[in-house]
């Protein structure tokens, strides 16, 4: 354990106070992960039920910073799998989600800095009213310049549109630096996870994979979570809005992109399409747990450099319990 | 799905959680969410420092306080309007009896040791109340039902006992570092700040001395006028020189092993610490947290200290011992906790383990080891939890086809990192949950009462306050309320060998032994036999017809640190271990395509042999995407069907 050897940029040592609060953790990935998971820099945007998990884990394991970005008014609705904003009405009228769970983060660890990033260009009051206006509109870094997302070591994202995703994604690609890119998503008892560590593919160069070349045996709610997304965004909804009556369209569109891909539509189960819509913006509590624990130890390897992080998927689907991982990947990835 | 049917069943169903620690509190909230609004929760536990990286209810100030209190106000304040009841006790406690677990739909485990696992288990199948076990180690976990006459009970199958280790691998032949810090713990230790009256093997030899090696003086013994350095510079001679030396005048032991080197103080540290070093006067002002590391400088414990510094760290804190903590020499058990023991032991281990040609550790490394510490993340603990509130549900819905139980591993197999897999049917031969008799092999003649109720009827089958009857005659029983003359009549039975009770057990006895809180009753059979092997059966007695037979149980490694019932025979942490348990598909042949092998392993900082555990399994691949995994090959109680 001398110092000086491969560690790269990470020499001091951890402070007494930091051992005693580490040492179990210390004992799974060793001290220099623990030094370069102190020095990294995450951004969270989007606090949906799964989110709030992985936020909780990854400040719990002592990373060196937290962003939270969510406009969002507090609503009944936009807390019911979030453990971190009392159902005080009172108190919601203090900020945003993200102030509130912010304020609720800090307690947990305060070795671990935590903020808030505002939408862009509104100062804090004016971009909180626009939000209480119009109550589902929230602000996403997609907007922000590309040089934004420079002070991040890894940048995770939730509920927010394919389009949102893609252009996120994009900027953390033509940064110089490595940025890690997530995203998670937890529709009723089913959820997902992507990650681009920038050494496979993009979000945009996935989905546009065709169907027919992907390894046999890709967990169906792959495709399902594409078409339902496909429709959000046709249908011009948000994520999460929809519901059962949207199950004719979305079966309509299941089966002309299923044609397009020479893709056999009945591959992609009716019953799971119709649960997905069912679920509308509703988050399973024990599904976002346990994608925020999946999501916190993927980011926690990917900044610690300590572990093998996954490639590229992992879903979870509470009617078959299985954790699967999908590498979903071009042949020939790019450069 | 997702749906108001799950989101329902959780309304008004009281549920009863015990242990409110790493998993505990992500279970707690995650209970929460999902719509439990009558949760009990059971944990002895304070809150310790270590804690607070995973245990995320519990914050700096509440160091000190309940676990089970402090999870509950926790959770209250984002769920106010749900029913939280929390109990700071044992669950050993005997308020918790079959009554009060029958008051509860299904039952979380969420424990850090196998003895109460077994007790909860115990009573769930009293209670007839389905319970959910549960257990991580760094990035492994798993999560298990348990039904009674549906699914196996948690102890139908044989759980990975303490590890203990041969007597004279750890007084003469160690070959691992862990070794040393066994020596150093359960002997060292124990004989120079431990209970004076305990047996002690510190001076066993390997093989009989005949050499002309008469008892000394004990040198253990500090004379009155002997000053402190003197005195344990002549115990560090003692131990790691004179002990040495002796051991190799045996010539037999080392044919084929390397030979120890004897390390005398003379050679590593001519002079004393006090002359070489004047701050050392700096330690005599009084502090309680007394260190030899900060007396002596050294800052780092991920650092390995030369042979010269762990010297000067035994010297010192050996000092520290006799000079600071006075009164607690003679009763001190070794403690992860206790600062100055991890110096002292590290020190001392790594001195043998430099004796033996064996590569030292640092006081991190050491600590992890003799402590017995659970690696331990958050992450692991949250989806473990969220699996264990997916099958309370399935429970509560009494939806018994799906049931399933669930490895969480750290590298995908068959593209899974949650891996379900259907639950087996109960063994037929569990003392526990069947009715099967058990095999004591037992020499009747030598043997006491005492040695079967402590080494059989405790620690073996687990019972904590037993009653043993002979036909209808009642041999022995525990408890507060005995009447004085029968208390006195089991107490001289306890020291009568076997075959002399006042009804004699011989062999072909059957023995009834019973647990009334635990609410089990089981059968034993015993034999007469006279040849036990004195290193692999030192207790002279083999309990079979469950249970491993061979068990070697020499040199216990015990472990210290919170857990929910703490007793002398609690002393694994590892059954928060990963078993990947092995199984065999009941039906089907037609659809085996390929086998491949399961490897769990510990992460990669596992210290050396304490956790570190691999199982090989087979795995059959399924052509059907939408079967659950099974796991193939026969555990040793033969062939197990799946639950169909």
């Amino acid at each position: 354990m001398d110092g000086g050897g491969g560690g790269g940029g990470v020499g001091e040592e951890l402070t007494a106070q930091e051992t005693a609060l580490y040492d179990r953790q210390i004992r799974v990935w060793g001290v220099d992960a623990q030094r370069r998971l102190s020095k990294s820099h995450v951004l969270v945007s989007g606090m949906t039920g799964s989110t709030v998990e992985f936020c909780k884990n990854i400040v719990l394991a002592g990373v060196g910073s937290l962003t939270l970005m969510d406009d969002r008014p507090v609503t009944e609705n936009a807390i019911q799998a979030n453990f971190l904003i009392p159902p005080d009405e009172t108190k919601w009228e203090e900020g945003s989600i993200a102030k509130l769970c912010c304020d609720s983060l800090k307690e947990f660890n305060p070795m671990v800095y935590v903020s808030v990033e505002k939408g862009k260009g509104e100062n804090a009051l004016q971009s909180f009213k626009l939000c209480l206006r119009n109550q589902t509109e929230r602000s996403d870094p997609s907007s922000f310049e590309e040089e934004f997302f420079d002070k991040f070591d890894a940048v995770v994202v939730s509920c927010c549109s394919l389009a949102t995703k893609k252009e996120i994604n994009n900027k953390c690609r033509r940064r110089p630096k490595r940025i890690a890119f997530y995203t998670v998503d937890c529709r009723g008892s089913c959820g997902e996870i992507f990650a681009d560590l920038q050494n496979y593919a993009y979000v945009q160069e996935v989905i546009a994979l065709p169907w027919r070349n992907l390894p046999r045996k890709v967990a169906k709610l792959y495709f399902a979570m594409r078409v339902i997304e496909n429709f959000e965004e046709s249908a011009g909804r948000k994520p999460g809005e929809i519901s059962h009556s949207d199950l004719p369209n979305v079966l309509a569109l299941q089966k002309q992109v299923c044609e397009a891909q020479s893709f056999n539509d009945s591959f992609i189960p009716a019953s799971l399409l119709e649960r997905l819509l069912m679920a509308g913006t509703e988050e399973y509590p024990p599904v976002c747990a346990i994608l925020g624990g999946i999501l916190g130890q993927e980011v926690i390897k990917g900044l610690s450099g300590k572990g093998d992080p996954f490639k590229n998927f992992f879903f979870f689907d509470t009617t078959d319990g299985k954790g699967v991982i999908e590498d979903i990947t071009p042949a020939t990835p790019p450069n | 799905m997702a749906s108001e049917r799950q989101m329902r069943a959780p309304k008004g169903a009281k549920v009863l959680m015990v242990g409110a620690g790493g998993i505990g509190c992500e279970l707690l909230k995650t209970l929460a969410l999902s719509g439990f609004d009558d949760i009990h929760v059971i944990d002895m536990d304070t809150i310790e420092v270590s804690n607070l990286n995973r245990q995320f209810l519990f914050r700096q100030s509440h160091v000190g306080q309940s676990k089970a209190k402090v999870a509950r106000d926790a959770v209250l304040r984002f769920r106010p309007h749900i029913n939280i009841t929390s109990y700071h006790a044992n669950v050993k406690d005997t308020k918790f009896n079959v009554d009060f677990f029958k008051q509860f739909k299904v039952v979380l485990n969420g424990l850090d040791n196998l003895d109460a696992r077994r007790h909860v288990n115990r009573l769930c199948l009293a209670a007839e109340v389905p319970l959910i076990e549960s257990g991580t180690t760094g990035f492994l976990g798993q999560v298990t039902v348990h039904v009674k006459g549906k699914t196996e009970c948690y102890e139908c199958q044989p759980k990975p006992t303490p590890k203990t280790y041969p007597v004279c691998t750890i007084t003469s032949t160690p070959s691992k570092f862990v070794h040393c810090i066994v020596w150093a713990k359960e002997l060292l230790f124990a004989k120079l700040f431990g209970n004076k009256d305990q047996d002690n093997d510190l001076n066993v030899r390997s093989t009989n001395s005949d050499s002309s090696v008469q008892p000394i003086e004990d040198v253990f013994e500090r004379k009155s006028d002997e000053d402190c350095e003197q005195y344990v510079r002549k115990i560090y001679d003692h131990v790691f020189g004179y002990n040495i030396e002796v051991a190799l005048a045996n010539e037999e032991t080392w044919k084929n092993r390397n030979k120890p080197r004897p390390i005398h103080i003379k050679d590593v540290l001519p002079q004393k610490l006090c002359e070489q070093n004047g701050n050392l006067e700096d330690r005599r002002v009084d502090s309680s947290m007394v260190s030899a590391m900060s007396s002596l400088g050294l800052k780092n414990p991920q650092e390995i200290w030369s042979l010269r510094d762990n010297t000067r760290v035994f010297l010192e804190s050996l000092m520290l011992f006799i000079d600071k903590r006075e009164k607690d020499v003679g009763n001190l058990v070794f403690d992860k906790d206790d600062q100055l023991a991890v110096e002292f032991v590290t020190a001392a281990a790594n001195i043998r383990a430099s004796s033996f040609g064996i590569p030292l550790h640092s006081l991190f490394e050491a600590k992890g080891m003799a402590g017995n510490i659970v690696h331990a993340v958050a992450t692991t603990n949250a989806i473990i939890a969220g699996l264990i509130v997916i099958e309370a549900i399935k429970v509560l819905q009494n939806d018994s086809c799906n049931y399933r139980m669930t490895y969480c591993v750290e590298h995908p197999l068959r593209k899974m990192l949650l891996m379900p897999v259907e639950p087996f049917e109960p063994n037929k031969s569990c003392y526990v949950c069947s009715e099967t008799p058990l095999l004591l092999e037992v020499d009747i003649h030598k043997s006491r009462l005492k040695d079967f109720v402590e080494k059989i009827v405790k620690r073996k089958l687990g019972m904590n306050c037993p009653l043993i009857m002979h036909g209808s005659n009642l041999i022995y029983e525990e408890g507060d309320d005995l009447e004085d003359d029968i208390a006195a009549n089991y107490a001289s039975n306890v020291e009568k060998l076997l075959a002399e009770l006042p009804s004699p057990i011989t062999s072909g006895t059957m023995l009834t032994v019973e647990d009334l809180q635990q609410e089990l009753s089981c059968n034993i059979n015993v034999k007469h036999r006279e040849d036990f092997d004195e290193e692999k059966e030192p207790d002279r007695m083999v309990l079979s017809g469950w249970s491993p037979t061979s068990s070697k149980k020499d040199v216990e490694v015990t472990t210290n640190g919170g857990s929910t019932a703490p007793e002398a025979t609690s002393n694994d942490k590892h059954a928060n271990d990963i078993e990947v348990a092995r199984a065999e598909s009941g039906d089907s042949v037609g659809n085996k395509r390929k086998l491949s092998e399961i490897s769990v392993q510990t992460p990669p900082q596992a210290n050396d042999g304490i956790t570190s555990k691999e199982m090989p399994a087979e795995v059959l691949e399924n052509d059907d995407e939408d079967d659950v995994v099974m796991l193939d090959g026969g555990w040793q109680i033969g062939k197990k069907k799946k639950l169909t």
